[in-house]
């Protein structure tokens, strides 16, 4: 059980350790406690519908950041066999933030590209928190060719607040890199399934977010700007992130509605965190399952299809 | 110890105020209207370039201009607060519907399709419209096998249409794969400011990319950068001269040159 939770899931980790001492005594055999377990359980249960059923677009958002939440490596780990880590934007240096590999799904050749935010503080500053620098993106072009040329799909794990706005970033032209790799991700001749894994930060998503397939896990976000931003551009106040998050919009159902993603992956009872290998489980299969029914397309109209689908996006009022 | 309290920021200074006189926002000279018009809105004595509307730009670079797409205008789709009267306010203050007009016009002996962004209609930001008319004039220049001009001026995308917005980069930048596959060169003019959004879509992807000198061109703007690394920007940081020397630029180019600039590129690309 992990130690750290959001404030909306202190009532639900409470009646879970009682449950647990409960559960202890039984063990025991101090005390017949089965009927009040079974009770408790089934409040635990309300409980959860309870709160997870009426959540609000900010604690949404924030379960998309919970520091438990699982990253890319962890599903690298849990998802791929033989994974082969390719370092390098071949021109400035090797970028933490983004990983890129070679790896095989239940036997299947894929590429992997996706933000590591890191666990541990080390790792943090190591990632730059899965904030990406130009040099990132490039990378994630370099083996996004590669997967092109040899007819390997390609899949993206988007989880990143924003790529990186810093005075190096700005010089090596992070506006270009991005800029770049949304042109060429609409039309390489592969398969590309993107899959927002947590954080949807703007542009910085948007740099590895193009695809033939972007969906979205319930309880991750995709935003033109983080909540707080938003916030203290339009109002002067960062801490009205929570109003900011309702008017953007930014919850999977919303993009849904909106037509920006074409699918929600479901999350294991309480969010992916409260159980990583299910969460691995369900992402696995959904990739598995893309990689089959896209790899049934001719190369050809997939591109063609993809850059229609980014074509028709957006609403317009047309005058006769 | 003093401490200066932040003024609350009122109205937007107004880029050229009304009047006989003006003075330049770099060096303070005080400028003749007429004199500084007919200087395309460049200060005779430091450089400044004033930022101008869009409708300026057209009657600077082109002989001829057809105005395309006039027909959209832009919806409130996420019921953001107060987004109709903003968009209300600047259709008054500029007459546009959006932050950008295309068209095909006539430069020199050329027939290309132009569209311009205005700064002035929502700081330049990219929503639906917008993208949905870039989209179009990439389309029309296919068609009609004519180069693509745009000229960029926008602080982003625009928040008030969320997500869609975002995807306005997606969409314009996925649709120049086209243009590309059918040799049709698109010359993309940055100025004063191109950041963010724009900058990380259509701006950058020129065939030819050229600045105005002076202007601001960045993915993230300066307050944003300065707040994250806590410390000084470098001089001319984020700069025209700036992304130049970064190698991040094909050129930069005077307003009262681009032109006859442009004349020339379309010359190269005919023969």
């Amino acid at each position: 059980m992990n130690r750290t939770f959001l404030e909306f899931e202190k009532p639900i980790v409470e009646l879970e350790r009682k449950i647990d001492d409960l559960k202890l005594l039984q063990q025991e055999g101090i005390a017949d406690l089965g009927d009040e377990i079974a009770g408790l359980e089934k409040k635990l249960k309300k409980l959860q519908d309870d709160i997870y059923g009426s959540l609000t677009r900010w604690q949404r958002v924030q379960l998309a950041r919970h520091p438990a939440r699982p990253y890319f490596l962890d599903y690298v780990r849990y998802i791929t066999e033989n994974f082969l880590e390719i370092h390098g934007d071949g021109c400035f240096r090797d970028d933490p933030a983004i990983i890129c590999g070679l790896a095989r799904i239940k036997g299947k050749s894929v590429v992997l590209i996706g933000q590591e935010k890191g666990r541990t503080t080390k790792e943090k500053i190591k990632r730059n928190f899965g904030m990406a620098h130009p040099e990132g993106y490039r990378k994630a072009l370099k083996v996004a060719r590669l997967a092109a040329r040899f007819g390997k799909p390609l899949v993206c794990l988007v989880d990143t607040t924003g790529a990186y706005p810093g005075i190096g970033a700005e010089e090596r032209g992070q506006a270009q890199a991005i800029a770049v790799n949304i042109k060429e991700f609409a039309h390489l001749p592969t398969p590309i399934i993107v899959v927002i894994t947590g954080e949807g930060g703007s542009g910085g998503a948007l740099g590895i977010g193009v695809g033939d397939v972007i969906a979205i896990m319930q309880y991750a976000y995709y935003s033109v700007i983080s909540p707080e931003g938003c916030a203290s551009i339009l109002w002067r106040d960062a801490s009205k992130a929570p109003e900011a998050a309702e008017a953007l919009k930014v919850t999977a159902q919303d993009l849904i509605e909106l037509g920006v993603v074409d699918k929600v992956i479901p999350e294991p009872s309480g969010g992916a965190h409260r159980n990583p290998n299910e969460a691995a489980s369900i992402l696995r299969d959904f990739i598995l399952g893309e990689i089959d029914r896209l790899s049934g397309i001719p190369v050809e109209e997939l591109v063609k299809k993809r850059i229609e689908k980014f074509q028709g996006m957006g609403v317009v009022k047309r005058d006769i | 110890m003093f401490f200066r309290r932040k003024k609350p920021k009122l109205e937007a200074k107004k880029e050229i105020p009304d009047g006989l006189w003006i003075k330049c926002n770099s060096c303070g000279e005080i400028l003749y209207r007429k004199e500084l018009a007919k200087k395309l809105w460049i200060c005779e004595k430091c450089g400044y370039h004033f930022k101008i509307d869009s409708r300026r730009y057209v009657s600077i670079l082109t002989d001829e201009f057809n105005e395309l797409f006039s027909e959209f205008s832009p919806v409130n789709s996420l019921g953001f607060r107060d987004y109709e009267e903003k968009l209300e306010k600047d259709y008054k203050k500029t007459g546009l519907k959006d932050a950008i007009i295309c068209g095909e016009a006539e430069i020199g002996n050329h027939n290309v399709v132009l569209s311009c962004m205005d700064f002035f209609f929502r700081g330049g930001s990219m929503g639906s419209v917008v993208g949905e008319k870039v989209k179009l004039s990439i389309l029309h220049a296919m068609n009609r096998k004519i180069p693509l001009i745009v000229v960029c001026a926008s602080g982003g995308a625009r928040m008030q249409e969320g997500i869609l917005s975002l995807m306005q980069m997606a969409k314009t930048s996925a649709t120049l794969n086209l243009l590309a596959d059918a040799r049709i060169p698109y010359i993309s003019i940055l100025t004063n400011p191109t950041t963010a959004g724009v900058m990380a879509s259509y701006a950058s992807l020129g065939d030819i990319v050229i600045a105005e000198p002076g202007a601001l061109i960045g993915f993230a703007g300066p307050r944003v950068i300065r707040d994250t690394v806590r410390e000084e920007l470098p001089p001319g940081f984020q700069t025209s001269e700036f992304l130049l020397e970064h190698g991040m630029l094909d050129a930069v180019v005077p307003r009262d040159r681009l032109k006859e600039t442009l004349i020339g590129i379309l010359d190269f690309f005919k023969s």
